[in-house]
Parts: structure tokens; C-alpha cells; sequence
């Protein structure tokens, strides 16, 4: 790890005035992703403003038709959290299936979804429920949010402060997890949401996409036989030593009808 | 078993070590911090292959803080690491054994090859001091795969080995064994990879090198299996540093698994550094560093064929294979594919003639050498599955097939067709033993059970055997050891009556500290917290060859209980004396010297302290003290053999295995603590089963390691598995003094075939009937979808 300098911050605004007056800021929320990427010398911030004290940014209330996420609150929180699990049990499990008990304590759902892994799981809430991300600036639409490996459409020390997922009449969310990593290789996450069906795949790609034949076929009949036809083609999927184009598109139809079934 | 105690031996007596293991107070290598330590980074190949044009110190000497900078030619003056073991080939031809110099001298031969060591004030000033070295590198053609590096127009990796070529070895008479194949009613044949994998101890390796200048005594702490074997290698064959100079201690160690017996370049550089600096030089690898400079395991390539008559015995079997070697020879690797497994291809059966061809290959990748079972589980992996697709072709019951070919209880001692003669066991009541504990019968049942849950059934049943407590000295030297292979153990008896056992064995997760105290207080019948084990530092144990191949309790054991005779004889001189008895007439019983037909005793500590405070004594003829020091040079190897029968479920959507249950039926002998064998049975168990299912070291074209990292080298976790359904049958050795066999390693070589078997066979209907490890669900899923659903 190189030398940076370490801030502690109690609010988002002292937050985004500290990232902007140094030279390369990085906000660190549970660390767990970019505390190993300094460690291995591929990241090198000038400095880490430590969101940790700015609790506005953390915890989970129900806001009318919507769950609303502090960006700050970990997966284990969501994972636990009676709101969630009634409102909305798909975000919860998802939250549970994350990495291992210790990443759930630390990691959080801003910082999970800003990294915009494309083998991350919560592109895949986000997505596939059509949640709103909110920053200190402004409201950014899930589907518009990620916009490519690793890239979202957040700007230079734009901070996220919480997700609102609103809350669908059913969902669910399924994983096959990359043995070795446990990261997805392919989840997909159903769900017959307010503006409709929704199927989002994370992993596969290189980053998360709705499966629109799929919403097609289950928006007249939402069952797992209605996308048993649906071809999945392994254009443009990642392939790598674990899992081929053909096998990941092969999995996104067994994953999406395990949801179906499941919702 | 000494019927005092409820420790002694057969005991299931709690791991004494796990108090500091999991409190986490233990003291491994990096917890030791030295008056003045300075830290080493190395520099390292990027590149497979390539010439070093030139090294730029400069900018990295500038740095604050960094105390030297260290390549090759500051090591000019010292040797290559020595390999352990000559290998010779047909017609005698020696191995080739070109030099592996501390750091590259011109030349890189694997990513990781160590190049540059940066020493400095921190650990962090090293790594940033790393980052200037510049090393400019004209990259060479690669050799990666064995097949590909013995083809025509390979890159060479060293000149002095043509093709690639290290030895063409073989064992058996070919021509006997052809004319066997000639008259056989039936040939199975199979060509097959034995999956190369990465070892992964939980401590990385580190190693701290300490020079007094005082005295001009060295010191070097290590991550080792065997620090006398380093001592040794290092000492006389690289540094030249005579052995009483040189003091090596491996403290705690987190797991070998084989890794760590080696003698590695770091252990010499950071000896030498400390010498020339006059200051402690500290280096600890980091995990990916591990991934990419600890010896890797396996990766064989091979054809085996089976001869049988229209029974189904067996009538002949021949093996030939390409054995990586990586880009330099271990300080073991020779012997791997040799000795430790050309020998062992008889398995538990009668096969009259058996020919095995062995070429040893250097390739562009990390060194290969002996990882949990060293030559055995390859051995028993061909071979096991040579026998399913014989049973396949014959339509035979594979457990019928094997039955019908065990060498019978009455056939011992029995000598087989490749240089080993086992002494005894019983194969045919351990897999009777394994299949009545998995419930055999019931299997149609559960079949159908999943079945009805979309899944697709199968069962693997497998039989092994290995040779283990390596070995008779003059056998090993005969085949190429550069070595004796005894062990040496002292008993220091304090003069209050506790006991110190100095061992030459190495415990780094097997519980030594627990067993060897459990079998020196039952013989000597005092408590078994009188007694503790010491181990590990060449300055305090007698020389011992340390801890692999499943010897430890095995030889290392046998030179404890010879001690402890030896203490035990001298007591009953002293006792004698005391009691005014004959030597003859006096007896040792739980504790206490008797005058048989008397009630005359006296116990062991009033000996003890009798032989420390020598007032009423027998000066004249005896010495006082009481320590006694013995080795033991094994008779034979040890034959542990065991029946695993392994159950999977395989999802055929996803092609995901699951182990729905895994029954293991072991003979190692006399159990000294079943719970300790238990456990080293599970961990066996699980990086067998972890070969089968999940690892697998993957390089690409160039060389470089897409398995660099556990989100890709997939690591065995424990909800990866089931409870383990084990147990033990026990015969005991007949030539060693506890007739114990070894149990470290029988877990990984029994289970990789019967998984693979237990897939095939789900998989039957699909036509597959072999497969390469590992069965990743990608894999799987593609055996289903590119085979033909049989009619
Ligand atoms: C062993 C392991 C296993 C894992 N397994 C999984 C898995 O199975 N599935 C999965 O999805 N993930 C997995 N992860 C990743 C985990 O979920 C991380 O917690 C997550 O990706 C990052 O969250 P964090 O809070 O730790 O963020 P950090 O590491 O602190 O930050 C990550 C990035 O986000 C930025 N950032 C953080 N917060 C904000 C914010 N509020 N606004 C703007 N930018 C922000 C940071 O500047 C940084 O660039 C795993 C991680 C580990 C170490």
C-alpha cells in the first residue's frame, strides 16, 4: 500500500468538500474492495475520506411504496433488516449471499454499487427493481446508473447517499456464484415490478442488463415455463476460465427460471 | 495402553497446540522481530522466459531507508540450490540437473523467478524501493504445458537438457510386460491428467536470516518441515557454512502439505544478507507471492493400459507419463514421479508384471515437487481408474473387480512386481468396512430419490495403498537419495521426573505435541502434563530428517520409544541399586520399578532424581543423568490402505457436483489418538476431494498464472463438504516398535478417483467415463450437453 492521507468526515457535505480539494480523493466506505486494491498496489489515492462517521448516509426506513437504503448501511444490516425482508425478502437474501460473514459486516451497499463490479450482485437489485440512486447532488435512474465495467454515471466526487428500491409485488434473486470467488458468474434478479417486468442479469456481461425477450415472455404469462423458449445468446458475454460465453448464457436461463420460480 | 492414564496411548486427547493456535498466540516466523531487523523484498520475473539485459539500481538506492540491493552476482561466490534426490535414467543415464542459482543469473526461467532483493529499513520501504529497480528483459520462447515442451521445436529451458528432457526413467521389463498385453483377453486404456495444483499452506513461507558477529554464528528462522534438511543442504551445499555455525529454527509453522520441505532461495539470501550487513534480514511472502514461488504439486500426464483375462484378473499394467518438473528441480522432485509412484502401481492387488516409463520435463513454470502424497495419489488415481474402465468394458461390478484382484490376508508378507514388499493388511475386510458404513445396499434407493429430484445420481468406490515412513536408509540411498532417512529422538528426563522429548520431527499441524506426549507418558506411566515435545530448532533436537510422507509417528515415533527403552533400562540399574535387587529380577510397570515376587518398588521420578543427585548410586558403573538419545533407521516402508466410497449429486442444469457423502474406511495401523487421526483424515479428505472438484493451477500460453489469486485458484471450504463418514480397521506394521502405519496423507490420495469415479458414474448415461480434474460445473455441464443421452 502507498501513503495517503486519511480523513475523517461526520457529514456528506464536509465529505465532498474534502474529496474535492485533494488531489485524487477516494471516499472508502466498508473498504473491503478498495482497501485490497491498495494493498496490492493497484490503486494509489492521495487520500481516503472515510465516510464511516457520517451517519445520515446509514440505515434503512420505509418511505411509503419504497425501501430507502442509506448508502453507508452494510449488507449484513440489509440481510437482517425486518423492513426489508417483508417488504422486499429478494434484497434481503441477495444481501445475504454476499461474499462471506465478515465482507457482509463491513461492506456496504453504496460502495458495492458505485464499484460497479460487473460480477457484483446489488447491480443486479438495482436493476432489476428499478431503483433510484440518489447522490448529493442529484437522482440517477438504476438504468441508467451503470455504464460499464467498473464505470457508472457518477461524476468526479460524486457521492452516493442511499438507493430507493421500490417495492415490487413479487421478486426474487438467484446465484450461481463463481466457486472460487463466490462472486456472481451469473445472478439474475425477476421481479413484477411497479413499472412492470423486470430481468436483470449480473455477471455475465460486462456489466448488468435487462433480459428484455425474457420480460416479454413473462409479461403475459409469469412462470418459469414462459421463458423456457427464450434464447440466450453468448454474444458479447464474458468468458473467462470458469465459465465460457456458451455456459453463462446457458446459466442466465437456468438462474432466471429458478427466480421465476421462486417469486 | 497404559491402563493408569486416560491419555496414553488410544486416547483421544485434545490438541494441546490448538490452545495457542487458536487463541492465536502461537509463534510462526513473522512474529519474531529481531534487535535491528531489516526487511527484504525480492524482485521477481514477470516473464516465463527471458534474458536479463540489464538491472538499474540506481533510483531505487536513492530511497531513504534502503540498506542494500542485492542480485546475482553478490552471490557469485555461493552454489545453486541442490536437489535431494538422483534420478537415474535408462541405461543409467544420470538426470539432468542444470543449476538453480539463488537469484537469476541472466536468465528468468518462470514468473517469479527471483531476481533483485531490495533490502530496507521497513517492509513498505522495500516494496517501494522494488517498484524502482529497473530490470529490462528480452523476452525467449516458452516451454508451459509438458506436451508441448517435449515436441518438436520447443523452447529450451535449460541447454543442457535436450527436449526438455530431465530423465527416461523407467521400473520393469518391458518386454515381459508386452508379452503380457499379448495373451490378454481384454485391454482398458486411458489417456489422463493428474490436474497440477498450488498448495497453498495458510502461512505464507518466510524467513528471517540473523548473523553474530561475535561468535560468527549464523542463524536462519524458516517456515520449514525440516530444518535439519535445510542445515544441511544450506549449509554444506550452498553457503558453505560449516553445520556447527549455522543454527536453523522452524517456530510454528501454518501447514506444508510437502511446500515446505524444500530448501528455498530466500531461506539463502536472506543468510547471506544478514552475514554481509551484520543485521537481521527479515522476508515474508505475500499471498500472491506464495502463488507464484512455493513449489507447485502434481501435473502428470499419462497413458495406462490394464491387461485382463476373460475373468477380469489382471495380468499386466503399463503406465507411461510426462512429469513436470517446472523450470528447476526441487529439492524432491525427482523421486515424485519415481519412487514414490512407479513403486506404488501394484495398489492393493496381485498384477504379475507392471512396466512404468517416466519422463521428467522442464518447463517454463514454478518448480513441481512432492505435495500431499507425492507420487501416490497419481500412482493410485491411474490405476484406480484404469480398473473402472476395465469394469466398464467387462461390465463388471468395479468392487467385484477389485475384490476379485486384492492380494489375500494370507499372501503376506507380499512382494510386488515393483520393488516393495508389504508386510500385512486386510483389503478386502476394510472395503467390506467401508461399504457396510456408506450403506451400499441402500443406494438404489437414494438413487431413485434423486432422481425425483432432477438429479443425477452416482457412486465412486475406490481402494488405495501407500508406502509410507520413508524409509530404509540404504533402500532410499540405493534408489538415489542424497540422504539416510531415519529419525532421531532424545528423552531428557529432568531431575524432578518431567519429561522433554527432543524430536527430529516437525509438527506443523499434525499435533505431534500432543500424540508423541501421549505415547512417552503411557510407556513411562507419569502424567501425560509432565511430559512436553520440542521440536524444530537444529540448536536444541538431535539431527532428524523432519516431517513428510506420513512418517512422523511412523520413524520419528519408533526413535522415541527406542529412547524411552533406553531411559527405561537405565532407571532399572538405578532402581536395582535402590532396592538392593538384581538388574534381572527388576520389572517397569505403570510408573514404578519392581522386584518382581516383592512388594520392593520404587517410582519413576525417585530414579530420576536419584540419577541427577547421585548420593547413593552406582558411580563406578553408571553414569549419572538420564537422557537417551536414539534413531531409528526404518525396516520397510509402511503400508496405510483404505477403501473411500464416495456418493455425488450433479445438478444437470448447472453441471454443479455436490458430495452427498463421502465414507472412508482407513488401516494406518495402531491408532495413537483417533481424534487426531480423524482430523488429518478430514483434511486429506477435503484437498483430495478439493483437486477433484475445485483446484486447479491454470497457465496460459505465456506462461503467466491465471490461478494467481483465490478468486480464481479455487480453495476447498468447509461447506464445500459433508460430514465425513470415517473409520478405521486396524492391522498392525510388523516391523516398527508402536505398529503404527501413518494416516497424513490418505485422505488426498484415496478420494480425487473415487469422486471422478462417483461422476462418471452419474454421468454413465451420457456416455462419459473419464474425465480431467477438475469436475468445475462448467466442465460437467459440458460432458452432459456434448454427450449422447444413451437410448
Ligand atoms: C472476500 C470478498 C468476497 C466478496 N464477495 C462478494 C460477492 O459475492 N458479491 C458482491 O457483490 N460483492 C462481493 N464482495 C465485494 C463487497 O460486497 C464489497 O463490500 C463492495 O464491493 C464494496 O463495498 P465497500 O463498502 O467495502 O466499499 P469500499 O471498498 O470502501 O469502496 C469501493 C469503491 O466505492 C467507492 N465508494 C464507496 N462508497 C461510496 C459512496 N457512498 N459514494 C460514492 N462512491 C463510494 C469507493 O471510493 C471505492 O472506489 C466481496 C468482497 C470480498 C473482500
Amino acid at each position: 500500500m502507498y501513503a495517503f492521507k486519511y480523513t475523517q468526515v461526520g457529514s456528506v457535505d464536509d465529505a465532498v468538500k474534502a474529496a474535492g480539494s485533494a488531489d485524487d480523493a477516494k471516499y472508502v466506505a466498508g473498504g473491503m474492495t478498495l482497501l485490497p486494491t491498495m494493498k496490492q498496489r493497484l490503486a494509489s489515492p492521495s487520500d481516503l475520506i472515510d465516510l464511516g462517521g457520517v451517519s445520515q448516509i446509514k440505515g434503512i426506513r420505509k418511505d411509503g411504496n419504497n425501501i430507502v437504503i442509506g448508502a453507508m448501511t452494510t449488507h449484513a444490516e440489509v440481510a437482517s433488516s425486518p423492513d426489508v425482508r417483508s417488504a422486499i425478502p429478494a434484497l434481503a437474501s441477495l444481501a445475504d449471499g454476499i461474499g462471506d460473514p465478515q465482507v457482509r459486516n463491513r461492506g456496504t451497499i453504496g460502495g458495492s454499487v458505485a464499484n460497479a463490479d460487473p460480477a457484483a450482485d446489488y447491480p443486479a437489485a438495482v436493476v432489476g427493481l428499478g431503483a433510484t440512486v440518489h447522490t448529493n447532488k442529484r437522482t440517477i435512474g438504476g438504468d441508467q446508473f451503470f455504464t460499464d465495467m467498473f464505470e457508472t454515471a457518477l461524476e468526479e466526487g460524486e457521492l452516493i447517499t442511499a438507493i430507493s428500491f421500490p417495492i415490487p409485488s413479487k421478486a426474487a434473486y438467484t446465484k450461481f456464484p463463481n466457486p472460487a470467488s463466490r462472486y456472481a458468474i451469473v445472478g439474475v434478479m425477476v421481479a413484477q415490478a411497479a413499472d412492470g417486468v423486470r430481468v436483470a442479469v449480473t455477471g455475465a456481461g460486462p456489466k448488468v442488463f435487462r433480459q428484455g425477450d425474457m420480460e416479454a415472455a413473462l409479461k403475459s404469462n409469469f412462470t418459469a415455463d414462459a421463458i423456457k423458449g427464450v434464447k440466450v445468446s453468448a454474444d458479447g458475454l464474458n468468458a473467462d476460465i470458469h465459465a465460457g460465453a456458451d455456459y453463462r448464457a446457458h446459466l442466465v436461463g437456468v438462474m432466471a427460471g429458478r427466480a421465476v420460480s421462486a417469486c | 495402553m497404559n491402563e493408569m492414564l486416560d491419555t496414553g496411548i488410544g486416547a483421544a486427547v485434545r490438541r494441546r497446540e490448538d490452545n495457542r493456535f487458536l487463541q492465536g498466540i502461537g509463534n510462526y516466523t513473522d512474529d519474531i522481530v529481531l534487535p535491528g531487523q531489516t526487511h527484504a523484498h525480492i524482485v521477481r520475473s514477470p516473464h516465463a522466459h527471458a534474458s536479463i539485459v540489464g538491472i538499474d539500481k540506481a533510483a531505487a538506492e536513492k530511497i531513504e531507508g534502503v540498506v542494500a540491493i542485492l542480485t546475482a552476482e553478490d552471490f557469485a561466490d555461493y552454489g545453486g540450490l541442490p536437489c535431494g534426490w538422483q534420478v537415474n535414467g535408462k541405461n543409467d543415464e544420470p538426470m539432468k540437473e542444470p543449476k538453480h542459482p539463488i537469484l537469476a543469473e541472466g536468465r528468468v526461467r518462470h514468473v517469479g523467478d527471483p531476481v533483485v532483493v531490495v533490502i530496507a529499513e521497513t517492509a513498505d520501504i522495500a516494496r517501494d524501493a522494488s517498484e524502482k529497480v529497473s530490470v529490462s528483459y528480452k523476452e525467449l520462447p516458452s516451454a508451459i504445458l509438458v506436451d508441448d515442451a517435449v515436441g518438436a521445436g520447443a523452447a529450451a529451458v535449460h541447454e543442457e537438457a535436450p527436449g526438455n528432457v530431465c530423465y527416461d526413467w523407467e521400473l520393469g521389463d518391458k518386454a515381459v510386460v508386452d508379452a503380457a498385453f499379448k495373451g490378454a483377453a481384454h485391454v482398458a486404456r486411458l489417456e489422463l491428467v493428474n490436474n497440477r495444483l498450488i498448495p497453498n499452506a495458510m502461512e505464507p513461507r518466510a524467513a528471517i536470516g540473523d548473523f553474530n558477529r561475535g561468535t560468527g554464528d549464523h542463524s536462519l528462522y524458516t517456515t520449514s518441515q525440516n530444518p535439519h534438511v535445510i542445515r544441511l543442504l544450506m549449509g554444506a551445499f550452498v553457503l558453505n557454512i560449516p553445520e556447527h555455525k549455522l543454527r536453523v529454527y522452524a517456530p510454528d509453522v501454518g501447514g506444508g502439505f510437502g511446500s515446505k520441505i524444500y530448501h528455498y532461495a530466500e531461506e539463502a539470501i536472506v543468510t547471506v544478507a544478514a552475514a554481509k550487513l551484520a543485521r537481521p534480514v527479515k522476508w515474508v511472502a505475500d499471498r500472491s507471492e506464495s502463488f507464484i514461488s512455493d513449489a507447485h504439486g502434481r501435473d502428470h500426464v499419462t497413458t495406462v493400459e490394464l491387461a485382463l483375462d476373460k475373468d477380469g484378473n489382471f495380468l499386466g499394467l503399463r503406465e507411461t507419463t510426462l512429469a513436470n518438473m517446472g523450470a528447476y528441480l526441487s529439492t524432491f522432485a525427482p523421486a515424485v514421479p519415481t519412487y514414490l509412484h512407479g513403486t506404488l502401481l501394484a495398489g492393493n492387488y496381485v498384477t504379475p508384471v507392471i512396466y512404468c516409463n517416466v519422463k521428467a520435463v522442464f518447463t517454463n513454470t514454478v518448480p513441481v515437487d512432492a505435495y500431499r502424497g507425492a507420487g501416490r495419489p497419481e500412482a493410485t488415481y491411474l490405476l484406480e481408474r484404469i480398473i473402472d474402465i476395465a469394469a466398464h468394458d467387462l461390465k463388471m461390478d468395479p468392487a467385484e473387480l477389485r475384490r476379485r484382484n486384492f492380494i489375500k490376508p494370507d499372501q503376506f508378507p507380499y512382494d510386488t512386481p515393483v520393488a516393495l514388499t508389504y508386510d500385512i493388511g486386510d483389503y478386502e475386510a476394510t472395503l467390506d468396512q467401508a461399504m457396510q458404513a456408506s450403506d451400499y445396499a441402500g443406494y438404489a434407493a437414494r438413487k431413485a430419490e434423486s432422481a425425483k429430484n432432477g438429479k443425477l445420481r452416482g457412486r465412486g468406490l475406490i481402494s488405495y495403498i501407500e508406502a509410507c515412513g520413508i524409509a530404509p536408509s540404504n533402500v532410499a540411498g540405493a534408489l538415489g537419495a542424497r540422504a539416510g532417512l531415519y529419525e532421531a529422538a532424545t528423552i531428557r528426563v529432568n531431575p524432578t521426573g518431567s519429561v522433554s522429548v527432543l524430536t527430529g520431527s516437525h509438527a506443523h499441524g499434525q499435533g505431534h505435541e500432543t500424540t508423541f506426549a501421549q505415547v512417552v507418558s503411557d510407556m513411562l506411566g507419569i502424567s501425560y502434563d509432565s511430559v512436553d515435545v520440542i521440536h524444530g530448532d537444529t540448536d536444541k533436537i538431535p539431527f532428524g530428517m523432519g516431517t513428510y510422507g506420513s512418517r512422523s509417528i511412523a520413524v520419528g515415533g519408533a526413535a522415541i520409544v527406542g529412547a524411552v527403552d533406553k531411559i527405561i533400562n537405565k532407571g532399572r540399574r538405578i532402581a536395582a541399586h535402590l532396592m538392593e535387587a538384581s538388574e534381572a529380577d527388576v520389572v517397569f510397570e505403570n510408573g514404578e520399578f519392581k522386584v518382581m515376587g516383592t512388594d520392593k518398588q520404587v517410582g519413576f521420578g525417585d530414579v530420576a532424581l536419584t540419577a541427577y543427585v547421585p548420593h547413593n548410586y552406582p558411580l563406578e558403573t553408571l553414569e549419572p543423568g538420564l537422557e537417551e538419545t536414539a534413531f531409528y533407521d526404518p525396516k520397510n516402508f509402511t503400508y496405510p490402505a483404505g477403501c473411500h466410497i464416495c456418493e455425488v449429486e450433479i445438478d444437470p442444469e448447472t453441471g454443479v457436483v455436490e458430495i452427498a457423502s463421502f465414507t472412508a474406511a482407513d488401516d494406518f495401523g495402531r491408532i495413537i489418538n483417533p481424534m487426531v487421526v480423524e482430523g488429518q483424515v478430514h483434511g486429506g479428505l477435503v484437498q483430495g476431494i478439493g483437486q477433484a472438484l475445485l483446484e486447479g493451477c491454470v497457465y496460459d500460453d505465456n506462461g503467466q498464472l491465471l490461478t494467481g489469486s483465490f478468486m480464481d485458484y479455487c480453495m476447498p471450504r468447509a461447506d464445500d463438504f459433508p460430514n465425513f463418514v470415517v473409520s478405521t480397521n486396524v492391522t498392525e506394521c510388523t516391523h516398527n516398535p508402536l505398529g503404527v502405519k501413518g494416516c497424513g496423507e490418505a485422505g488426498a490420495i484415496g478420494s480425487p478417483p473415487a469422486v471422478v469415479s462417483a461422476i462418471c458414474d452419474a454421468l454413465s448415461e451420457y456416455g462419459v467415463t473419464h474425465f480431467d480434474m477438475p469436475a468445475t460445473p462448467s466442465k460437467v455441464w459440458s460432458l452432459i450437453h456434448g454427450g449422447k443421452k444413451a437410448a
